[in-house]
């Protein structure tokens, strides 16, 4: 699907997080990577429709995207959001957080949307942790059910917000591996992450981010071969630094 | 290594460690037997010998006004609750002399004692807006004062709500009244279920001040039956009792919620 960003802006209590963003690709699985407090994750809340930003205009499938709440909700609804942690209702079942936003927002009658939620948590390895609540669950658990409950409506496009920043490495390479096969069976997404391996590899082009600007876009394998600008090398080179 | 002699260990258990049934109770039994005694020691040191004779000859006005007590409490909180929901909701209006008048209403209310606001209320407001029904004018002083802790309590569970709760679903597309009824109210009970509880034995114990204006609840049951036959000691030795009997159990809902529902902490 195609993503068109022209001119982005966005600020916070007057500092600027975003400046000037303009992009217009093909998005299949794209991976946002850069330093912290480069405006990653604004970039991605806004490309969700959870965040609105102070200027510029965003299309997508160039079809303009209205900045009011009623049209970002229903804009919303058509996609499927990861966040970082705790994006799962407390109170809640793993099988009730994946059903109910399917029965209530998207129509479906609750018997279907409670088989649509089984047969998306076994899917993912979850068919003992259904009845379970997110504290009774290990946080790679909890991540598949926060994607099971993104995919249960077939969203046109996955946003994942570090979704593995919270977890032990384990459980890292869990989620990781549900996104690369989601990846494989056609599901587009963007995804912020500070895991180059998975950037370079299930990822086909990478955004840069840094200072609030989008310093470079590209094929994976180039931006890791090849950084064009001094900054990405040299972010790249930091997060070599300690790898084996 | 610490060990604890065998002669005291029947009275000791780790903090945190859970303690057998049998063991709890023989304790619980001792400390109840050794409160009787200091009461009873003090009641013969000081010359009173309790007498309880009365209740057979009272037992009608002593139901009436435990009946009485029940209501008023039962009234109180259903409307305290609303009351506090509503004010708690105002505290965060984005109309500023709304959101000011709820902040002033649970300041005033907290900060001045019940019997200040039950003589205001009744003299004053009830004069002036011509309610002279007791019992109703005591069921409203009552739901005024509860419910500005209520509100309190909602506050303090709303504010507890965790962000990523909210923006979740606004990620899964709920709309506002969704929301509302799926997310913040299911989480809001839970938090706030044992600390209501907990407020309902309040509200049982503050209606004894309504007896000031003379709503017959048990205090003032007891306030005119002492008043006929002198035995304070026996009359509210026994009024104790009976709101005991009252919060008690209450207050064990209050700790069995606190358990059962902790599940986000």
């Amino acid at each position: 699907m195609r993503i068109s960003l022209d001119h982005l802006c966005k600020s916070f209590d007057g500092v600027e997080v975003l400046r000037d963003i303009t992009f217009n690709e093909e998005v299949s699985a794209l991976a946002i990577i850069g330093p912290s407090g480069g405006g990653k994750s604004t970039l991605l809340h806004i490309i969700g429709g959870l965040e609105t930003p102070t200027s510029g205009t965003m299309a997508v499938d160039g079809q303009p995207i209205d900045f009011d709440e009623a049209s970002l909700r229903a804009y919303r609804t058509t996609l499927g959001f990861v966040f970082q942690d705790s994006g799962l209702f407390h109170h809640m079942s793993a099988l009730e957080n994946v059903a109910l936003p399917l029965h209530v927002v998207h129509g479906v009658g609750a018997p279907e949307a409670d088989d649509r939620a089984r047969e998306l948590l076994a899917r993912l390895g979850l068919k003992d942790a259904l009845a379970k609540r997110p504290a009774q669950l290990s946080g790679g658990q909890k991540q598949r059910v926060a994607i099971a409950r993104a995919l249960a409506a077939r969203p046109r496009l996955l946003l994942l917000d570090e979704p593995t920043s919270a977890l032990d490495p384990e459980f890292t390479t869990e989620v990781l591996d549900v996104v690369r096969d989601l990846a494989e069976e056609g599901t587009r997404f963007i995804i912020v992450t500070h895991e180059m391996g998975f950037a370079r590899h299930a990822c086909d082009h990478v955004a840069f981010l840094y200072g609030g600007r989008l310093l470079e876009y590209g094929p994976s394998e180039r931006i890791f071969a090849h950084p064009e600008t001094p900054e990405l090398s040299r972010f790249l080179s930091r997060l070599l630094e300690w790898s084996m | 290594m610490n060990r604890t002699p065998a002669i005291i260990r029947p009275f000791t258990a780790r903090a945190g460690a859970p303690v057998r049934p049998a063991k709890a109770a023989l304790n619980y039994l001792a400390v109840c037997v050794a409160v009787i005694a200091v009461v009873w020691a003090s009641l013969a040191a000081a010359g009173i010998s309790l007498n309880f004779d009365f209740v057979a000859q009272y037992r009608v006005r002593l139901w009436d006004g435990f009946c009485m007590t029940v209501g008023i409490s039962a009234a109180s909180l259903v409307i305290s609750l609303a009351l506090g929901v509503l004010v708690a909701a105002g505290q965060g209006a984005r109309l500023l002399p709304l959101r000011y008048l709820c902040d002033l209403y649970v300041k005033i209310i907290r900060g001045t004692p019940l019997i200040v606001q039950v003589y205001f209320f009744y003299y004053i407001i009830g004069t002036a807006w011509g309610i002279d029904n007791r019992v109703l004018a005591g069921i409203v002083i009552l739901s005024l004062f509860s419910g500005a802790y209520i509100a309190e309590i909602v506050r303090g569970s709303l504010l507890s709500i965790d962000a990523g709760q909210l923006e979740a679903a606004r990620a899964v597309g709920f709309t506002r009244a969704q929301t509302l009824r799926y997310v913040v109210a299911p989480q809001l009970v839970a938090r706030t279920l044992p600390a209501l509880t907990g407020q309902v034995a309040s509200i049982i114990k503050d209606s004894s001040l309504l007896s000031v204006i003379a709503v017959i609840e048990l205090t003032q049951t007891i306030r005119e039956i002492t008043a006929t036959n002198y035995n304070f000691f026996g009359g509210f030795l026994l009024l104790g009792a009976l709101y005991l009997v009252l919060t008690l159990p209450i207050m064990a809902i209050s700790r069995h919620f606190e358990k059962r529902l902790d599940y986000a902490h």
